[in-house]
C-alpha cells in the first residue's frame, strides 16, 4: 500500500473559499466564517480598549476617537456580523447535533435530500437575524432619541 | 479524541456566548428593549452607565466568564481555520502555542480591567 502523502489534498484557502456546487448552505458556511474572524478581530481589540477604562480612559464616549462616525459604522457592521454568526450558528449547532437533518430514509427515486429539511431553518435563522439587526439598527441610527 | 473534546466545548462555547453576548448586545446596541442595566440619560456606553454596572458583582463575574469563553471560542475557530490549510507540524504546534499565550495574556489583561473597575466603580459608590 502506498504512503499516504500529508499534501495530497492541499486546496489551500480556495478549500474554504471557494463555494463549488454546494449551494446556498456552503456559502452560509463561508460567510459565517469571514464574520467570525472580523469578530474575533474586533474582540482582540475590544479587550484592549475597554480595558484602559480601568486607568481612568474611556476612548468610545462622546468627543473621544472612537466615538467618530466612521467607527460607529465599523461597530454598526460588527454588530450585523454577530447577528449573522449567532443565528447561523444556532442552526449549525442543531445540525450538527443531527435535530434539522430529518430522519434516514430509503434512497428511492425521486430522491429526496435533507437540504429539504435544512433550507427551511436557514431562511427561519436569517429572518430572525435580520429582525435582531434591524433593532439594533434603530439604536445606532438614533431613531427615538 | 482530544480534538473531538475541544471542537465539543467550542460548540458549547458558542451556546453560551450566545446568550451572555446576546445579553450585551441587548444592553448596549438595542437600548430601547430595557434601560435596567443602563439608568442615567443618554447612551448606554457612557461613562456613568459604564460605571453602573462596573460596579455589580453580576457583570464582573460575566465580564470574566464571557472573556474566557469567547477567547477560547474565537481562538479555537481560528486554529481550525489554519489547520485546514494542510500546515506542516512544526507550524501547527507554534500556531497553537501562540494562540494560546495571546488567549492567556489578554484573559490576564481582561480579568485585571474588570476586578479594578468594580472596585474603582464601588469606591466612587461610596465616596
Amino acid at each position: 500500500m502506498a504512503e499516504m502523502k500529508r499534501h495530497d489534498n492541499r486546496l489551500g484557502l480556495w478549500g474554504w473559499l471557494g463555494g463549488g456546487r454546494w449551494g446556498v448552505e456552503r456559502h452560509a458556511y463561508i460567510l459565517h466564517r469571514l464574520t467570525g474572524l472580523a469578530i474575533l478581530l474586533y474582540f482582540l481589540m475590544h479587550i484592549v480598549v475597554t480595558s484602559l477604562r480601568a486607568s481612568g480612559k474611556y476612548m468610545w464616549i462622546e468627543g473621544h476617537v472612537l466615538h467618530q462616525p466612521v467607527f460607529r459604522f465599523g461597530e454598526y457592521l460588527v454588530f450585523a456580523a454577530f447577528a449573522y454568526h449567532a443565528f447561523n450558528g444556532i442552526r449549525l449547532v442543531l445540525v450538527e447535533l443531527g435535530l434539522a437533518v430529518g430522519k434516514p430514509i430509503e434512497p428511492i427515486y425521486p430522491y429526496k435530500t435533507s437540504l429539504n429539511v435544512q433550507r427551511p431553518l436557514l431562511i427561519s435563522m436569517m429572518v430572525l437575524a435580520g429582525i435582531f439587526l434591524l433593532l439594533g439598527s434603530f439604536e445606532f441610527l438614533g431613531v427615538g432619541k | 479524541m482530544r480534538e473531538t473534546k475541544y471542537w465539543t466545548w467550542h460548540m458549547t462555547a458558542g451556546v453560551v456566548i450566545l446568550f451572555l453576548l446576546g445579553l450585551h448586545m441587548l444592553i448596549m446596541h438595542v437600548g430601547g428593549v430595557s434601560t435596567s442595566f443602563a439608568p442615567y440619560s443618554g447612551e448606554a456606553t457612557s461613562k456613568a452607565n459604564s460605571l453602573f454596572r462596573d460596579s455589580k458583582l453580576f457583570f464582573t463575574v460575566t465580564y470574566i466568564f464571557l472573556l474566557g469563553i469567547a477567547l477560547y471560542h474565537g481562538l479555537y475557530g481560528l486554529r481550525t481555520i489554519l489547520f485546514e490549510l494542510t500546515l506542516k507540524p512544526v507550524v501547527e504546534k507554534s500556531i497553537t502555542f501562540v494562540l494560546t499565550i495571546t488567549g492567556l495574556g489578554l484573559f490576564v489583561l481582561g480579568t485585571w480591567a474588570a476586578i479594578a473597575t468594580h472596585a474603582i466603580a464601588l469606591s466612587g459608590a461610596r465616596g
